[in-house]
């Protein structure tokens, strides 16, 4: 059976088809990339498997249990975590504070009124070991707004770490960065590839063709071809659709 | 404090520098009784009374409004509760204070409970004008109690009794029975921002959407902390029935509701002590410039502009700015 299980997944904005009959599977421990070019319906994917956004039909089903109508916070208590392309943290919270939270959702009620919380030693150790993980450690005590973009995206990172997922949906998260950063970022994932499933949408070709274990290529809103990095690297119609300038480049 | 993280210096000398306001707001007004005596002024402390009221209730709207960006424009319903709880009660001869308390607060948390539900469907100025419309119709309804008087409300036969004693009969003790109060959910209300519901509700201010990505929805906590301000506010209510010894819905008209969002931005949002400072300066200043003119409220309004527009963290930002500037 597989973790994660998306079938006939379909999403209409007026006319705009922004998911076609999309169906995918992803194995445990498995990295699977969906790459697509822009426009081509993979951010609204991302966020009907995340619960953020409604499919109009399909299923998407988890450790074979149907969440198709469970909300986000419902998804993340089943092992579903989500990054995002557009950094979403909070930014008068430290480091440390931002991730914290993300422990606390999912370890004990945060219906505790009295006792302060900045001195949760369990929650400030795991949290540390999530920023450890994203190469934050050394920015722990500083207020989240004060990171660079980079940061930003390993901040991202170690949030979406901190709630323990079975499946991580990463949403471009080297969206900006570049150079070192990027490829620090690409080590950094693949240190972290079989505890968890990994769904990545990315444009960076080298990262996705580094890491994936399996490619899906959206183009339309539909899924056009689905397999090995081998495989998609040599199908034609991959080529002619997505893949054919960046080859000739 | 956190584990091997590098010192997080700046927030808690912040935290610090709020409590120590807050200490001496509180000592100024633990002398106000002498001064009464020294000064010969026996309505300093009628005054003082209805002060540490309203600065009750701004701290509680302060905890909603400040860490949850709930805007809440029918808090003076509350007001209006706790006020209520004392007649009614008291005209059923149940005269002692902790069950006028006790029914307040019940009224409220159903109240705010029903309301919040309703009115957090909404977001923004949409917020503001459905709790105004809430805060109406328990207006309203009170100006429909013809019981008690109606549009005109009843005066009280007597304060409430404080375990079998008319103790509060007395204004000091009703004075330092206010005070008592007011530290008390002070220290209620800082413990709940440092704790984990604290931190859930400011993240829900922060960022609702990543609160739902990591796994906790905003409604429930944000209801929570709603109910927990009404809650608080009704105490303030309780207070200025016996204060006044008089209730009339007045408490309760939407201008009570304005004057607390006021006293909480002047004070500055988001600190509690703030709130407290708030309500003190707007009320005093209410006092001092009535006595000047009858255009009070004109002057009291360039104060306000000149507030926001050169230190628009309210009074404990200038304090702030002014004891870092002197380290």
């Amino acid at each position: 059976m597989s973790l994660l299980s998306v079938r006939n997944l379909c999403k209409n904005y007026g006319a705009l088809e922004v998911t076609r009959d999309v169906s995918l599977d992803v194995q445990p421990g498995e990295l699977h990339a969906i790459i697509g070019p822009n426009g081509a319906g993979k951010t609204t994917l991302i966020g009907q498997l995340s619960g953020q956004i409604e499919p109009d039909s399909g299923t998407v089903s988890l450790e074979g249990q149907d969440i198709t109508k469970r909300s986000m916070a419902e998804r993340v208590h089943l092992g579903l975590a989500r990054s995002f392309q557009i950094t979403s943290i909070l930014p008068r919270f430290t480091v440390l504070e931002n991730v914290a939270l993300a422990v606390q959702a999912r370890s004990g009620s945060s219906f505790r009124f009295f006792a302060p919380v900045a001195t949760e030693k369990p929650l400030n150790d795991a949290a540390m070991q999530a920023l450890v993980e994203a190469g934050l450690a050394d920015r722990a005590g500083v207020r989240a707004s004060a990171l660079s973009h980079g940061e930003h995206r390993r901040l991202e990172l170690a949030i979406a770490l901190a709630t323990e997922p079975k499946v991580l949906l990463l949403d471009e998260p080297l969206a900006g960065t570049g150079g070192e950063e990027a490829d620090a970022f690409i080590e950094r994932l693949r240190a972290l590839k079989g505890r968890f499933a990994i769904v990545l949408i990315e444009h960076d070709m080298e990262a996705v063709f580094a890491l994936a274990d399996r490619i899906s290529v959206l183009v339309y809103g539909e899924i056009i071809a689905s397999g090995t990095p081998d495989v998609i690297r040599n199908d034609p119609k991959v080529r002619a659709a997505y893949l054919g300038d960046e080859e000739a480049a | 404090m956190s584990v091997s993280a590098p010192p997080t210096a700046r927030r808690p000398v912040l935290m610090s520098a709020r409590i120590w306001f807050a200490l001496l707001i509180f000592a100024g007004f633990a002398a106000l009784p002498l001064i009464a005596v020294v000064t010969d002024d026996p309505f300093l402390l009628l005054i003082g009374t209805r002060i540490l009221a309203y600065a009750i209730a701004a701290m509680a709207l302060d905890l909603i409004l400040g860490y949850g960006a709930m805007v809440s424009f029918g808090h003076a319903a509350y007001l209006g509760f706790g006020a209520y709880a004392v007649a009614i009660l008291n005209s059923y001869g149940v005269t002692d204070l902790t069950l006028h308390i006790t029914f307040a607060v019940a009224i409220s948390a159903l109240f705010a409970t029903i309301t919040g539900a309703i009115s957090l469907r909404t977001r923004g100025v949409y917020f503001i004008m459905i709790t105004l419309a809430f805060g109406q119709m328990a207006y309203f309804f009170f100006v429909s109690l013809s019981a008690y008087g109606g549009d005109d409300g009843t005066p009280l036969a007597t304060r409430s009794t404080l375990f079998g004693s008319a103790a509060l009969e007395d204004d000091r003790v009703m004075f330092y029975v206010a005070l008592a109060l007011l530290i008390a959910l002070f220290i209620v209300a800082t413990r709940i921002v440092g704790s984990r519901f604290g931190r859930v509700l400011i993240g829900t201010r922060e960022n609702p959407v990543r609160m739902e990505a990591i796994g906790l929805s905003p409604f429930r906590y944000q209801l929570t902390a709603f109910v927990i301000s009404g809650c608080m506010t009704s105490v303030a209510g309780v207070i200025l029935a016996n204060q006044a010894e008089f209730v009339s819905p007045a408490f309760m008209s939407w201008h009570r509701s304005g004057e607390l969002i006021v006293m909480v931005v002047l004070g500055g949002i988001g600190n509690l002590t703030g709130a407290i400072g708030g309500a003190v300066v707007a009320l005093l200043l209410e006092d001092w410039l009535a006595v000047l003119t009858e255009h009070w409220r004109l002057l009291f309004g360039v104060f306000l502009i000149l507030m926001v527009l050169y230190s628009p963290h309210g009074i404990t930002g200038a304090l702030e700015r002014f004891t870092r500037g002197r380290k």
